[in-house]
């Protein structure tokens, strides 16, 4: 049991931290239909900006802030730059440019940080906390916490505010949103500096587990797209529940079956599950967007 | 044109160096009229492998100044031509057929990457020219190829180390958890295939890949594996510091041995806390100064660290250090062949005996092209944030 209980925290752990980008890749997908292959480098502006800034002497909520503003403002960017002038181009092309800003955004930040590896101290110390015979970090809460209150403010917002609507009314029918007034370039640029933002906070918060350096993304931004593909793309709850699953399944391969076939072994089964259910867990049925 | 008169002939002779540098086969050295003795090498000086390669560069170019001030050798100054592969084994090879046929060189040390040093072998093996790799794969000299040696130690040695520490200490089954990167790969196989020798049986043999952010499953699993009285963790990059973080949370208070391949103060930075008691083998020059006073290589050590530093204005790496001893092997030996005939120089080194660098002390056999016994590496542990010498436990 106790064995168990320590493979679920792990996985819950590094399933939140896939939750958090997949819902990146979501609110972007949904507002713009592109998939931003950059997602995993705002994870990573979040946690070098913050390691860079602490290191400069700033505490670690300022640097944290200052860091995710950085993101937000990369993000913001890269829609005003790579993407606005590109729009009406296929999806596909869309797709393309934002993994060409992936590589410059790697190639920026290898010459204005460096190419070492970086951790930041966890934030409550790393003492662990025993829990029916397992353990774990008090860092591994801040994760799990923090991806909660941000999906939970992401609902709020797009639930019950005018903006949040916007973005939502933009996703269903982005002519039918421009007809009843909604200003649409302002929606997308919108999803953009969010999805940054929710990125470069999971930064923040997983460095003191994951590590951080110039090209960490590639691999979070990997796992989220498998994240945001087995919950079926575009749906918010699909993404959080396939990160976590995403989490769990890896461990559990790890720890029940074979090391060395864990990724092998998810990957395995987001094919059987899209094989099934070619949208995804949660994936709408609506037919293809022509 | 206007010029001042004074410039006149300064400008006449930078045009004659010019003139000497474009029409030269080589840029380095300076023009003596006794034949120059050619040292050629090709390293990564720039690209991915630029942090192995450039000290290395930097090291080599520094030592043939330091020959040529001694008056170089036989008589005769040293020239190095040396080369840039970008860490490309395709251009290495290009420019060691360039070594062999226009600058015709009588030694080589390099190649930065096993991969580089693999594929200029058969160009100097055919030329009969001998290499001095600075590369750490064991494929470089088993089987031993007779113009082929090498200065790093290998992963080989490294799991010796670690086992004959193990063994001092009575620790008869131990965990593995490795990378599956080609560094962890290598150093797994090699570890396994002499573990045998020391009467020490591996209970439990987990990997992880070179990316993971937790390995607290597979830990777990050596956790849960009975009879295990030690964890060896081979691998590179951040995946062992985050194994060492794990390890301190699921609270395993076995012995923890890490490889050379994590011996970098920036591994107990990464680490933090966890590091505490961690074991592992590293070269002489990581604890220069926690040297014992009479050990044979503290006085070379510190020569070329305080050299290097000097010269480059970076801190030292254990990689410049292979290229020192690469280039001083190569130096004693065309002394002692008393000749530049590159066979000569090779029957020489192989009779290098007991000289002492900055990797290790060297013997070399004609069967033993690496020369560098377990003596090369120290046992490690970390304390208080520090490298601390390991008393041997017998």
């Amino acid at each position: 049991m106790s064995e168990f209980l320590q493979l679920a925290f792990s996985g819950l752990t590094v399933g939140a931290i896939y939750a958090l980008i997949a819902l990146g890749f979501t609110l972007i997908y949904n507002a713009s239909d592109v998939i931003n292959f950059a997602q995993g480098d705002f994870v990573m502006i979040g946690g070098m900006g913050t390691v860079f800034l602490m290191a400069a002497g700033l505490a670690l909520p300022v640097a944290a802030l200052i860091a995710v503003i950085a993101a937000v403002l990369v993000g913001l960017l890269l829609h005003r730059l790579a993407i606005e002038p590109a729009r009406g181009a296929s999806p596909v092309t869309l797709i393309m440019i934002t993994i060409g800003a992936s590589i410059f955004i790697k190639g920026v930040s290898q010459i204005l940080f460096d190419k070492q590896f970086h951790s930041l101290p966890a934030f409550s110390g790393d003492t662990p906390i025993p829990v029916g015979g397992a353990t774990i970090l008090p860092q591994s809460l801040w994760v799990m916490g923090t991806a909660l209150a941000l999906v939970v403010a992401l609902y709020l917002f797009l639930e019950h505010t005018l903006v949040g609507k916007a973005v939502l009314a933009t996703a269903a029918n982005r002519l039918a949103a421009k007809l009843v007034g909604i200003n649409v370039a302002l929606v997308l640029a919108l999803a953009f500096g969010l999805s940054a933002a929710m990125g470069a906070l999971a930064g923040v918060v997983a460095t003191p587990i994951t590590l951080t350096r110039y090209d960490i993304g590639t691999l979070f931004t990997l796992k989220g797209f498998a994240a945001a593909m087995l919950g079926g793309m575009g749906n918010p709850v699909g993404a959080v529940v396939g990160g976590l699953l995403i989490g769990l399944i890896e461990t559990f391969a790890a720890g029940y079956l074979s090391s060395t076939y864990k990724d092998a072994v998810a990957f395995l089964m987001i094919l059987v599950v899209l094989l099934f259910m070619p949208r995804g867990l949660f994936g709408s049925r609506a037919v293809e967007r022509v | 044109m206007d010029m001042p008169a004074r410039l006149r002939p300064v400008l006449r002779a930078a045009a004659v160096m010019l003139a000497t540098a474009v029409a030269g086969p080589a840029l380095t050295g300076p023009a003596v009229a006794a034949d120059p003795i050619k040292i050629g090498s090709v390293v990564s000086a720039t690209g991915p492998a630029a942090f192995l390669g450039d000290p290395e560069a930097k090291t080599l170019k520094l030592y043939v100044d330091e020959l040529n001030k001694k008056g170089g050798l036989l008589g005769r100054p040293v020239e190095l031509v040396l080369y840039d592969d970008g860490g490309d084994a395709n251009k290495a090879r290009t420019f060691a057929t360039r070594l062999v046929e226009d600058d015709k060189v009588v030694a080589m040390v390099g190649g930065t990457s096993t991969g580089a040093t693999m594929a200029m072998i058969p160009v100097f093996e055919e030329a009969g020219i001998p290499v001095v790799s600075l590369a750490g794969g064991i494929e470089i000299i088993e089987p031993v190829r007779a113009f082929v040696f090498k200065t790093p130690h290998t992963d080989k040695t490294a799991c010796q180390k670690i086992f004959e520490d193990m063994k001092a200490r009575g620790i008869t089954k131990t965990g593995m958890i490795s990378g599956t990167d080609g560094f962890g790969k290598s150093m797994r196989n090699q570890c396994l295939k002499v573990i045998g020798q020391y009467g020490i049986t591996v209970l439990a043999d987990e990997s992880y890949g070179a990316t993971d952010s937790d390995m607290t499953p597979q830990l777990n699993k050596i956790k849960n594996t009975a009879g295990v009285e030690a964890v060896l963790n081979p691998g590179f990059g951040q995946g062992p510091a985050i194994v060492t973080r794990n390890y301190a949370q699921l609270g395993i208070k076995l012995p923890l041995y890490q490889s050379h391949g994590v011996a970098s103060k920036s591994f107990i930075e990464l680490a933090g806390p966890a590091a505490e008691g961690v074991r592992l083998p590293a070269p002489a020059i990581l604890i220069d100064d926690k040297l014992a006073d009479n050990d044979p290589q503290k006085p070379v050590v510190a020569e070329y660290k305080t050299s290097y530093e000097k010269a480059s204005g970076q801190p030292v790496s254990t990689f410049g250090g292979y290229a020192y001893d690469g280039i001083q092997l190569v130096a004693r030996a065309i002394e002692s062949a008393k000749s530049a005939d590159p066979k000569k120089i090779r029957d020489a080194l192989e009779a290098t005996k007991g000289y002492v660098g900055v990797t290790g002390i060297y013997t070399f056999t004609p069967t033993d092209h690496l020369g560098l016994g377990t003596d090369s590496f120290r046992m490690l542990v970390i304390r208080n944030g520090d490298w601390a010498l390991e008393a041997p436990a017998r």
